[in-house]
């Protein structure tokens, strides 16, 4: 018997998520012109290389505050944090708190001081000051890779969603909107970002903010969103049914008690220590945007308010992740089953976790507001952007072309530089979105970034701060043999010296006619769920799936044939001695033979029969390194135990790698000759005298804003234990 | 950084905010007096719109005012 209206009607529901209508594309087309008007207009304030890359030094605390959170709170930020919190619970929201409010807060009260008081354009530019040019040239460099492949992948985020929301062509949109950026930042340099960034901020919590609200009604509100939470991930989960999904720390007493796979340890050390402090106080992207500001007090002033302001972002981010498993139901009132990207299922007949934000804007805004929600997504895309190109610019300008190639040009010069490498920046974006299907999800290759290069760079910039002893030398190579040591781990985690054999697999070429039967000797896989299919006509393609094609012959691995006589492929096959893995049978356009109607599934472990006449395309394929897949074995000597999780086994690779870099500084330090004092004024904790800033009410205090947050955030990770 | 006056970026915003606050008042509006047949999101009767809309046009009328470049004040640092 075969259940094909099941599939048919699931699959159904992967159609494009949204229809905008006239006035929605109004609000978008409003955005596009307001954001290149402002560009424009800016243009004459971006007179000399002070104004382009630094805004001339003048942005308040408020818009240094804004434009530090705005210029984070990008694609990666509301799509991908919002699929975490439907993959990993409330956990999610450990980003936002030890890995936000805290280090935002370490960086406005520790760290601000030295980069503020010693004028340096950028976190390479005080490694110059810091450590000599050697570590400036390799700082800069990395980073300015780092930020133009950052970049690509919020264009390609932004691709990919206003696809499946609209079903615009993917080429066209990264086109489109990284051209509107290029010409925006172009024209005003940092001013320009930071005032799109500032506008952007308020468009994304005006377009965003309803969804949470609504659906905290829709729910019963947060009492009964969590209780439906525990309920339904059974069903989402099947995996991780005994996971606690609604807690921050009370499950993180071991690797299988949360749904991330981590413990406390890693957690604090890991995502808290090295990940995020890294990025939030050594990463020049967002540290350009608060020392620019006007006077001292207003960089410290305004990061606590960039602090204050990442800590709200839950509300737009985590809490919609979480309202996806409780809200997000089929009309019989059964949870909407999302999926991983490797899932079979997904973007056949079930949608993947990215999908969670979108799908709640389709639930819940209509006309306009969709239009809004949709802007609001799209200017936190192109906030990222701009955020990586301004900086891209400032950092290639200044710390690699003015010291390695052109030292004594003139201020006009570095202008046109600046202007140029701003739109060089969006063409290498461009070409690396376009290489991001290596990565299985988009924060996960975020994450890679980070402890390539801003972990050592974390290493390095904090003992230079902290301890006069550091020395050119250690500075150097600490920075250099971290970031090759990071690497190194991550191509060892990777890495399969045994070969890694991709899942056997066979694809249903579009236009093939198909049936599904549902096994009757298997009572326990009855309710619909077919264990077999049958190919009658058209192609199939298949992955490391042995056919042996006529009795007595040896299996066909690769190339093609035509089946002579009918073949059964069983449900799972043999990979290794003693190890079977299930045939993975994806069909997204396939042709029912009885009724000849549409019919599209993905599924493991189904048994296949080809007949007579079927064409049949076979590859066999070993890998020895695969970016998407980590080797357990491998895995557990970087992060303490085989069940971590690819968030896990990044967060303590970046642990290792601060701690090989602390190491090497130390000890290199140790042996080799460091500045002189007068060479570290302004520079070193203990020789760098705070200016004298004027009278200020006691109201404007850093310390007292600084030590207000960290009560708050200490009372939200109690509230939410 | 030059001495003409700047256009306060936080006018930008109150202008924003107030062009799209009209038109979803003004959509919510229409949607309340003709509703589709079948309606097309979840907690239609909310009018979710409306006073989102509303709320989007007051603050950024605020803000216009507030923040409106043609006021007598000497030039200042950004925003």
């Amino acid at each position: 018997m075969s259940d094909l209206s099941l599939f048919a009607a699931v699959g159904a529901s992967t159609g494009r998520l949204l229809s905008m209508s006239a006035v929605d594309y109004l609000i978008v087309a409003i955005y596009f012109l307001l954001v290149l008007g402002i560009g424009f207009y800016l243009k004459r304030y971006a007179a000399t290389g002070e104004d382009f890359f630094l805004a001339g030094r003048k942005m308040t605390a408020w818009v240094a505050g804004l434009s530090f959170i705005s210029a984070n709170l990008s694609s990666l930020e509301t799509m991908g944090w919002s699929a975490m919190a439907y993959q990993y619970g409330m956990l999610g929201a450990h980003a936002y708190f030890i890995g936000g409010g805290l280090p935002i807060l370490f960086l406005a009260v520790v760290m601000m001081p030295f980069y503020y008081i010693c004028r340096t354009h950028s976190v390479p530019g005080y490694l110059k000051l810091r450590y000599g040019e050697a570590g400036r040239v390799l700082a800069g460099a990395t980073f300015a890779a780092m930020t133009v492949l950052v970049s690509g992948a919020s264009m390609f985020a932004m691709a990919k969603i206003l696809n499946l929301l609209l079903g615009w062509d993917m080429n066209w949109s990264i086109w489109a909107a990284s051209l509107t950026v290029a010409v925006y930042v172009a024209l005003g340099g940092l001013i320009s970002a930071v005032f799109n960034e500032v506008l952007q901020f308020f468009l994304i919590w005006a377009g965003m903010l309803l969804i949470p609200l609504l659906g905290l009604i829709s729910a019963g509100g947060w009492s009964n969103m969590l209780a439906t939470i525990q309920k339904n991930v059974a069903v989402i989960h099947p995996g991780l049914s005994g996971a606690d999904f609604t807690s921050l720390w009370r499950n993180l007493g071991s690797f299988d008690a949360n749904p991330m796979g981590i413990d406390w340890f890693g957690m604090v050390f890991g995502q808290g220590l090295a990940v995020s402090f890294a990025y939030w106080c050594t990463d020049f992207l967002q540290v350009q945007r608060v020392i620019v500001a006007k006077d001292l007090r207003s960089a410290q002033n305004g990061t606590i308010i960039g602090a204050v302001l990442k800590m709200c972002v839950p509300l737009i981010v985590t809490v919609p992740g979480l309202l996806g498993l409780a809200v997000l139901t089929h009309p019989d009132g059964s949870p909407i089953v999302l999926v991983p990207e490797s899932d079979a299922r997904a973007m056949i007949t079930h949608r993947t976790y990215n999908d969670v934000l979108p799908l709640l804007m389709g639930k819940y805004l209509g006309p306009g507001l969709l239009g809004l929600g949709v802007t609001a997504m799209i200017a936190g895309f192109m906030s990222g952007m701009a955020g990586n190109v301004s900086a891209f610019a400032t950092v290639w300008t200044y710390d690699v072309y003015r010291p390695l190639l052109r030292p004594n040009a003139s201020d006009r010069h570095y202008l046109a530089m600046g202007r140029w490498c701003s739109i060089i920046g969006v063409l290498l974006s461009i070409a690396t979105a376009y290489f991001l299907f290596w990565f299985s999800n988009i924060l996960d290759f975020l994450q890679v970034l980070i402890f390539f290069f801003i972990v050592p760079l974390f290493g390095v910039v904090i003992l230079g701060m902290l301890w006069k002893r550091a020395t050119p030398a250690g500075g150097f190579w600490g920075f250099l043999l971290a970031v090759l040591f990071s690497i190194a781990a991550w191509i060892y985690v990777h890495s399969f010296p045994e070969g890694f054999r991709p899942q056997p697999k066979l694809l249903i070429t579009p236009g093939a006619v198909v049936s599904l039967e549902q096994q009757q000797s298997q009572p326990e896989k009855s309710g619909g769920q077919p264990v077999r299919v049958i190919v009658h006509e058209g192609t199939v393609e298949t992955t490391n799936v042995p056919i042996t094609c006529q009795h007595g012959t040896a299996p066909l691995t690769s190339g093609e044939t035509t089946i002579l006589e009918e073949v059964l492929l069983p449900a799972s096959l043999i990979v290794k001695e003693g190890q079977t893995a299930k045939l993975r049978v994806l069909a997204p356009d396939a042709v029912q033979a009885d009724s000849r109607q549409p019919i599209k599934f993905g599924e493991d472990g189904l048994a296949v029969v080809l007949k007579p006449g079927v064409r049949v395309k076979a590859a066999d394929i070993t890998h020895y390194f695969v970016p998407a897949e980590f080797n357990p074995r491998h895995t557990k000597l970087i992060a303490r135990s085989e069940k971590a999780k690819p968030m896990a086994v990044n967060v303590y690779s970046a642990i290792w790698t601060l701690v090989v870099c602390l190491v090497i500084t130390v000890g290199v330090s140790f042996f080799t000759k460091p500045k002189p004092e007068a060479e570290l004024k302004n520079l070193v904790m203990g020789l760098t005298p705070r200016p004298d800033e004027g009278p200020a009410a006691w109201y404007k205090s850093p310390i007292l804003w600084a030590s207000v947050v960290f009560l708050a955030l200490l009372a939200i990770n109690i509230i939410f234990w | 950084m030059q001495t003409e006056r700047q256009v306060p970026i936080w006018f930008f915003v109150g202008g924003t905010l107030l062009i799209y606050g009209i038109i979803i008042f003004l959509t919510g509006v229409y949607n309340w007096l003709f509703p589709p047949e079948q309606p097309t999101v979840a907690l239609s009767h909310l009018h979710a719109d409306v006073w989102w809309g509303g709320v989007l046009t007051v603050l950024g009328a605020i803000y216009c005012l507030k923040f409106h470049p043609w006021r007598e004040e000497p030039p200042t640092s950004c925003g």
